[in-house]
């Protein structure tokens, strides 16, 4: 029997979803005309899954301090911080984003997968506790399986439920700490923070956000679902990515914590692993400052994010709870959301199909993520070309699928 | 109240049956995953359910050794005991 023996039911799964062109877990991009829009089988292309929320891609600044740093320092920094020694600029961003979250200590990451499973992995061990949320990213269970901690879950955004395995936990020795997520990268839905920073002062725990969604998107200076409750002093760590808002990619942990440091040669997914390379430092320091400085931005993101939310709620389809950058329309099966998924490709409008079980209830998920470079063009094309699919296959009677209904 | 194998095993059938689309036989030996055809997010809400009605928090490491309901079934006990004592 082969290695791969393991593998069938998920290979025959594949295989099914193989047979449609294309393959929804195969796309390419040939070209890449703007941060939201691209060629896909010679077919201009309106990209919306993309997780670029601020559009800062192709930022012209970014750009520009990207390939400065290039030719510089060079294409990579062979090594890693611990073992092969940091850059000045790892530094330096460091403490932008410290000063960035108001914190004291940051640790940069070469992704953001990698900043939870290295915090995650170390911050707690042996004889402490982990409560996650049930819909946690696959990063935070890694980090959590990597890790020598009990790890159990609480149901999703359930504060009541948070407090009572805390309850049961409450003369159990060991640090216990609580990891929840700004906006959850499935449904667009944010936390309930400000209920379960209660909690936690109440029943005695740390607290760990991860805003990899939510950063740059929520808050009045853009530092995410914590600011934005008016909880961060409750917020004992924060995580997050580069590779959404910022427009690039790493991860990175900030905290308050004395002693942070130590972090640094404990944390294996820290010290064994390469660190980011120059031109990706530049332009991330960049982006940030851009972040900082242009609101305009985000609000431009936050009413693209409510037009296109709206738009589809209009036209009868189950979107989420909140409306959010991350905009997703829950269908009833597997074969008709890849149906609709293809036909919206074909129709020049990309966007990512999310299969159970990495979604929620168990439903098929057309996601969709707004940047603040679309244009209204752009959104009311997408509401407009979700209407005509949506009339076209069924899932919406043909009066409520118009153009004009979604205009008023 | 006390909780020995026999009374949850009993509220653990009880709680799966309410699943299942049609009655089947369950036993100690029943596999929970393999034999009922139920998917991941099914099973973690039967877990919850269970945590729930006993009161307990299943660690994952433990859920990860759960196989058969009478797995479960010393898995709650055990954890039972441990929240009295």
């Amino acid at each position: 029997m082969s290695i791969l023996a393991k593998f069938s039911q998920l290979q025959h799964t594949y295989d099914a979803l193989s047979a449609v062109k294309p393959n929804p877990f195969a796309v390419t991009f040939d070209e890449i005309i703007s941060s939201t829009e691209g060629v896909i089988d010679g077919r201009q292309t309106i990209l919306l899954g993309t997780n670029n929320y601020l559009g800062l891609t192709m930022d012209p600044e970014c750009i520009e301090q990207s390939v400065q740093a290039l030719r510089q320092q060079g294409t990579g920094t062979t090594g890693s911080r611990v073992a092969n020694g940091s850059y000045a600029s790892h530094r330096a961003l460091e403490q932008d984003l410290a000063n960035f979250f108001g914190r004291e200590h940051c640790m940069v990451f070469s992704t953001g997968y990698q900043a939870n499973l290295g915090m995650l992995s170390t911050l707690v061990g042996r004889g402490d506790h982990l409560i996650l949320d049930a819909d946690s990213h696959a990063s935070i269970y890694d980090g959590a399986r990597l890790g020598h901690a009990e790890v159990i879950r609480f149901r999703h955004s359930d504060p009541e439920d948070l407090y009572k395995r805390l309850r049961r936990l409450k003369d159990v020795p060991g640090s216990k700490m609580i990891v929840v997520e700004g906006i959850y990268s499935m449904l667009g839905d944010l936390a309930p923070l400000r209920e379960i920073a209660a909690v936690k002062r109440e029943m005695g725990a740390y607290l760990m956000v991860d805003e990899a969604h939510s950063m740059g998107v929520l808050g009045e200076r853009g530092r995410g679902l914590a600011e934005a409750a008016g909880v961060e002093a409750d917020v004992d760590f924060i995580v997050g990515t580069f590779s959404k808002s910022l427009g690039s990619v790493g991860g990175f942990c900030v905290a308050d914590i004395e002693g942070f440091d130590i972090l640094r040669v404990a944390c294996r997914p820290y010290m064994f692993t390469a660190s980011l390379p120059p031109s990706i430092i530049a332009s991330t320091r960049q982006a940030l400052r851009r972040l900082e400085s242009d609101k305009p931005l985000r609000q431009r993101l936050s009413s693209n994010a409510e037009r296109l939310y709206q738009g589809l709620r209009q036209l009868g389809l189950n979107v989420g709870p909140h409306a959010s950058p991350i905009v997703s329309v829950a269908l009833e099966d597997q074969e008709l959301a890849v149906r609709f998924w293809n036909a919206l490709l074909q129709s020049g409008l990309y966007l990512n199909l999310a299969l159970p079980p990495a979604t929620p209830s168990n439903r098929p998920l057309l996601r969709a993520s707004v940047s603040a470079a679309h244009s209204r063009r752009q959104i009311d094309r997408a509401v407009e070309l979700f209407g005509e699919v949506a009339v076209a296959l069924g899932v919406l009677p043909a009066t409520t699928g118009s153009p004009v209904a979604m205009v008023a | 109240m006390t909780e020995n194998a026999d009374n949850i095993r009993a509220d653990v059938i009880a709680a799966l049956t309410k699943l299942l689309p049609r009655p089947v036989a369950l036993h100690g030996d029943t596999h929970i995953v393999q034999d009922l055809g139920l998917d991941s997010l099914a099973i973690m809400n039967f877990m919850l359910e269970i945590e729930d009605r006993f009161d307990i928090s299943i660690p994952l490491d433990r859920a990860a050794d759960i196989a058969t309901i009478d797995d479960l079934v010393q898995a709650v006990a055990s954890l039972v005991k441990q929240e009295k004592a």
